[in-house]
């Protein structure tokens, strides 16, 4: 387990030099990008060009990736052009305010689709499984905007009974707990109905193994035999998935930040994609992509201790 | 990982995996909703009641539903049934032109991979599992915020993203099938290595790879409408349903017709892709 940890470490290591490297060149390709922004519309060309200069803009990409990186290792990932701070300050806010947000959907979302996905799977075919199966293909269908313009129909504009922003500010009129009511509902209904139907499968095909007709046959109750035989071999599959969601919650809540209004991560790289400031979204990247890999690494190991059968 | 593997059902053919899928209500009721959207993209200017850009501030007086404007008008007067038909028209067009790309870069690596094995295998998985680690929505803002948003670049986007999936699938039934008599026969008779991918080969994949696609064809329209919704979309004034949320949104509270309708609209489609794959993916399983 060790050294498949360690191999999978240095795999992550290389994957993440070759992402550095790709959003980099793709980002500062074009050299005096950066002063000419910093510069506005009227700069001369000579005024770009000692710029260039004096920010050493006008070396080889090469040489100023080795110069990021080595920066980016001792924790200075470079100025951002729009808020005029150092970038590390502006994502540490963000990702603390998306961390927030993807903890709090995650304690939702797990639970409620594991509940959902044993009662669908435990009887295939039933009345119970049709229904939370139909329920989970059309709420995964519905991409998050939509089921925002649907939910906000519903609570914000109809009821009245939530804010629909949340720019988790006090003096919204709104406490700041019902803020996060309508971003984690969204969320929910998207994740969980890919969830559910994971859990639904792998829960009917532990059912129609052959020990469960053993245990049912020795007597034991069918809750008994759902509790003790079949719900922890049912989850042992979907753990992964259920891990890989992690990822998708801290980066790729996008839309959900942005309709919100919801000062986090990704709404943080909407917008600097959108002003082209480039220091955050080379940054943002990096970060983004080490998420994955981890969630993916984790998720690989708590398989393994999970299921013996699987040894490396 | 676990994925690419497992839908090798070379028994099933193509008519008769479309036989079954008959007899699957979800793969017909998806397949009843993806037919109707076709059918309003192709005969949109036929089936269109208005023009769908022309702008008539008047009607804004009233903008809900009425006998004239059977779905209301938008918030310049614009007929928003005759909007999503166009819309229908967009998004029909981008989207399976950009699963058709994303097929055929991925068949062909993913032949290649399997086929050649070895340093090739693992230099395309490689750069595959590269473009994977990034969250896609990341990736499409990085490389649109470069190259701005066209209707090229969309597809582009698209395409390479979704390719390294499909890649994977076709190399799990090419590693699967490549030592077949059958493979074997076909070299042996002196055919090319690229007649013994595409004709010997590939067919094996072809029920997978066409669950795969309607799936990614889901996928592929929530991607545009959530580029569209971002602004970052297709460019206007052509009717985007994506687009078009985004601009009624900031009046969901007084006209939430604008809004809520190509809602629906996105969502039907999107649920009819994944039920109709669904379906299929049955389909192909019982026996």
């Amino acid at each position: 387990m060790l050294r498949y940890a360690t191999k999978q470490l240095i795999n992550m290591l290389l994957t993440l030099f070759a992402v550095s490297f790709l959003v980099f060149i793709l980002n500062e390709w074009a050299p005096g990008d950066v002063a000419s922004k910093l510069l506005g519309p009227y700069a001369t060309q000579d005024q770009v060009d000692k710029l260039n200069e004096a920010m050493g803009l006008n070396r080889s990409v090469l040489i100023r990736y080795f110069e990021y990186m080595g920066n980016a290792l001792t924790g200075d990932l470079g100025q951002s052009l729009v808020y005029r701070q150092p970038v590390a300050d502006v994502l540490a806010d963000r990702l603390g305010a998306t961390l927030k947000l993807a903890m709090i959907s995650f304690a939702v979302i797990v639970p409620l689709s594991v509940v959902l996905g044993v009662l669908a799977g435990m009887r295939e075919s039933s009345l119970a499984d049709r229904a939370i199966s139909l329920f989970s293909y059309v709420t995964a269908s519905i991409p998050e905007f939509a089921m925002a313009v649907f939910l906000i129909a519903i609570f914000v504009v109809g009821l009245g009974a939530l804010p629909g922003t949340s720019p988790m500010r006090a003096d919204s009129g709104w406490p700041i707990w019902s803020q996060y009511v309508m971003p984690v509902m969204v969320v929910t209904f998207y994740d969980a109905g890919y969830l559910i139907s994971m859990i639904r499968s792998s829960m009917v095909d532990v059912m129609r193994q052959p020990y469960i007709r053993t245990a049912a046959l020795k007597g034991m109750s069918f809750t008994q035999v759902v509790g003790k035989h079949a719900l922890r071999n049912a989850l042992i599959t979907p753990f992964t998935v259920i891990m890989l969601q992690l990822n998708y919650l801290v980066s790729g809540l996008v839309v959900v930040e942005t309709i919100f209004a919801y000062p986090g991560f990704g709404r943080l790289m909407l917008e600097a994609a959108l002003a082209k400031d480039i220091a955050v979204v080379e940054a943002g990247a990096l970060i983004a992509v080490a998420v994955t890999m981890l969630t993916q690494l984790f998720g690989d190991l708590g398989y393994m201790r999970l299921d013996p059968r699987i040894r490396v | 990982m676990t994925d690419a593997a497992a839908p090798v059902s070379s028994g099933v053919g193509l008519s008769e995996l479309v036989r079954r899928a008959k007899g699957s209500p979800l793969a017909i009721i998806g397949g009843a909703i993806l037919l109707f959207w076709t059918f309003c993209a192709v005969f949109a200017p036929w089936v269109a009641p208005f023009p769908p850009n022309s702008v008539d501030p008047a009607k804004i007086a009233n903008p809900f539903p009425s006998a004239e404007h059977w779905l209301g008008v938008d918030y310049l007067g614009r007929d928003i049934a005759s909007r999503l038909i166009w819309g229908a028209r967009t998004v029909m067009t981008v989207a399976p032109v950009a699963v058709l790309a994303a097929a055929a870069i991925g068949i062909l690596f993913g032949l290649l991979a399997g086929y050649r094995g070895g340093v090739i295998d693992a230099l395309i998985m490689r750069v595959g599992d590269t473009l994977l680690a990034f969250p896609k929505i990341i990736l499409y803002l990085i490389i649109i915020a470069k190259f701005g948003a066209s209707t090229l670049n969309i597809i582009l986007v698209i395409a390479f993203t979704s390719a390294p999936i499909i890649a994977r699938i076709v190399r799990g039934v090419t590693l699967d099938v490549r030592h077949r008599d059958y493979v074997s026969a076909a070299r042996m008779r002196g055919e090319s290595a690229l007649y013994v991918m595409l004709v010997e080969i590939l067919p094996n994949a072809r029920g997978p790879l066409l669950v795969d696609l309607f799936l990614r064809l889901g996928y592929t329209i929530i991607a545009i409408g959530v580029l569209g919704f971002l602004g970052v979309g297709l460019p206007p004034p052509d009717p985007d349903w994506g687009s078009m949320i985004k601009e009624a949104y900031g009046m969901i509270f007084i006209w939430p017709h604008m809004t809520l309708i190509p809602a629906v609209a996105i969502s039907s489609l999107i649920v009819g892709c994944n039920l109709l794959a669904t379906g299929m993916r049955e389909a192909m399983r019982d026996v």
